[in-house]
């Protein structure tokens, strides 16, 4: 069986980030990382060989040069290979373009599973679990919280506000995975060693049959037409409890209108 | 229809299947940006019929969905693409969360459209639908169009207040029959345990929120969270730490990899205010904190902050918003 995890390099989520004259994340000049969301897919991929089940693990990333950083993070922790989309063409692509290349790196490689984060980091979108499966024609069960294989399906435990549910799916499948399926590996120095022995297979667009005219900026289904720093709220005052903590903050919202 | 004026809006509903009022929010949003189409699951009966047509619902497609009643997400994102595809549909609006993401994900790929996730606002321009976003964390604001395609956007709960329609007239019910794929009906529900309701409002839908982080110590403390909540008559909320540490329940946490409220008052004790939890409450009209680290991120963001215990502070606080309600 092969099992098939997205993995995204992105940016530091408490460094500082700027942007370029056209919009984009200037995504050199700040460090990067495997996105910690991707890390919960890797690490239930690897949970699921480790509990038995007869797998190989293929890490796919579509990124920049350093994104391999992000696939050797993945091999460290235990996937098998690495698949880099690596293409110039790719700089500004939106989730559209995304997903039609990652979905056809995915097919490439041929997969049972494929196991998501629930959402990248940097963009946020939570999409592209749904938009690779569309494009890859199988079903989807998202958002999980436990995740588990056998007899020819995949079956998820889903915790909405309103109930916990079961859901399964015959494979193939895709699923995503939440931050609550169970911490991440940190992987021991020898893994990591390890990991640099590991294959990384490099494609571009034209190893995908995909035209550059499909993806990057000018390919965009949608435009950014104005990006600024979010207003900074208006200070506040802090006190310190000298026993009147809860009089002050209670005058505080009667002033407001709260009681 | 010759002119893309219909605006669709996917209809979410509670357990006892009554319209959210997410839903009425989208449709509140639909009227600015055309004519309001509500797309339907789970039956139209007339209570659900009238309350769209309260909030300016003209058209209610209602879809026949016997063969798929398990499975909602690919069926739902299916009965969107037939009627988009249809034409004369300005936009698609869902809202933000995992199954609203999921159709609309799918929505995208399915018409080749734009899609923009998370908006706070959305506003008709010279050259389209323009979307305002909260990006970075919240950090950043972007205000951008779809170029391409009908635009798919999913909004943000409380980003809209809900306001019934000036003049709402009897909307056309229409059932939709959808030749739904076999991938539509291939994943199933084996079991489902509905959880036991709080007697809180909703996270998503409360006026004040009530959060609590590693700061509170253990499961129990979260009592002192609670009863503030209810003296307030707001919802409990908890960082990612404190669910962490299961001593509160995972559907409770406001972060981003949780839920993103935007309350008239939210109340934080003993969270510290990391970027990812204020993510998901910064939104918020009026921000009170209790921390006992003077230091803590969360008061550069608080209105009104009180460095102490917040096992003395809040118990005083319940007992003082009581006394003063008399």
């Amino acid at each position: 069986m092969k099992i098939v995890v997205p993995v995204k390099y992105v940016p530091e989520p408490t460094a500082t980030w700027s942007f370029g004259a056209d919009l984009l994340l200037d995504r050199g000049a700040v460090e990067g990382r495997l996105s910690e969301l991707d890390e919960y897919a890797v690490e239930q991929a690897v949970r699921l060989v480790e509990g038995g089940l007869d797998a190989e693990i293929v890490a796919v990333t579509v990124g920049p040069a350093k994104a391999t950083d992000a696939l050797r993070k993945a091999l460290a922790m235990g996937a098998t290979s690495g698949v880099h989309v690596l293409d110039e063409a790719m700089r500004g692509s939106d989730a559209l373009a995304t997903s039609l290349v990652l979905a056809a790196a995915i097919r490439r490689t041929g997969f049972d599973l494929v196991v998501c984060g629930m959402a990248s980091t940097d963009a946020e979108m939570s999409v592209l679990p749904a938009m690779v499966a569309a494009r890859l024609e199988v079903p989807q069960v998202t958002f999980a919280a436990a995740l588990s294989v056998s007899g020819g399906a995949v079956t998820i435990r889903r915790d909405s506000d309103t109930a916990s549910e079961e859901i399964t799916a015959p494979l193939p499948a895709l699923v995503s995975v939440t931050d609550q399926t169970g911490e991440a590996r940190y992987p021991a120095f020898k893994a990591i060693m390890a990991s640099k022995k590991k294959p990384v297979t490099t494609l571009s667009l034209a190893d995908l049959g995909i035209a550059p005219t499909y993806v990057g900026l000018a390919a965009a289904a949608t435009r950014i037409r104005s990006l600024a720093p979010r207003p900074p709220r208006q200070a506040g005052t802090v006190v310190v409890d000298e026993g009147d903590g809860a009089t002050r903050i209670a005058d505080f919202l009667a002033a407001r209108g709260f009681i | 229809m010759s002119q893309a004026s219909e605006v669709l809006v996917l209809v979410e509903r509670t357990e006892t299947g009554a319209v959210r009022k997410a839903s009425l929010e989208l449709l509140t949003l639909a009227r600015r940006l055309g004519t309001p189409a509500a797309v339907v699951f789970g039956g139209a009966d007339d209570a659900v019929v009238a309350s769209l047509a309260e909030y300016g619902a003209a058209t209610v497609h209602a879809v026949d969905d016997s063969a798929v009643a398990d499975n909602p997400v690919v069926p739902k994102a299916e009965a969107l693409a037939q009627l988009a595809g249809r034409g004369g549909v300005a936009a698609v609006l869902v809202t933000s969360g995992p199954e609203g993401k999921d159709v609309a994900g799918r929505l995208a790929v399915a018409l080749g459209s734009g899609i923009v996730t998370d908006a706070v606002d959305v506003t008709p321009g010279p050259s389209g639908l323009s979307v305002t976003q909260s990006v970075v964390a919240g950090a950043w604001v972007a205000v951008s169009e779809v170029v391409r395609g009908t635009p798919v956007i999913t909004v943000r709960p409380n980003a809209v207040s809900a306001e019934p329609a000036p003049a709402a007239g009897a909307p056309t019910v229409e059932t939709v029959s959808v030749p739904f794929s076999p991938v539509a009906t291939a994943a199933t529900v084996v079991s489902r345990k509905p959880k036991v309701a709080s007697g809180r409002p909703e996270l998503l839908d409360a006026a004040v929120v009530v959060a609590g982080g590693r700061g509170v110590g253990s499961a129990d403390g979260f009592g002192v969270i609670e009863s503030v909540a209810d003296v307030l008559g707001g919802a409990v909320g908890a960082s990612r730490a404190a669910t962490d540490l299961d001593w509160y329940a995972h559907e409770n946490q406001i972060g981003q990899t949780g839920k993103t409220v935007a309350p008239q008052l939210y109340i934080a004790g003993g969270i510290s205010g990391a970027i990812q939890h204020r993510a998901g409450m910064q939104g918020s009209k009026t921000i009170v904190a209790v921390n006992k680290d003077p230091k803590a991120p969360i008061f550069t963001i608080a209105d009104f902050g009180v460095v102490g215990d917040l096992h003395t502070v809040l118990p005083q606080l319940t007992e003082e918003i009581g006394r003063r309600r008399g």
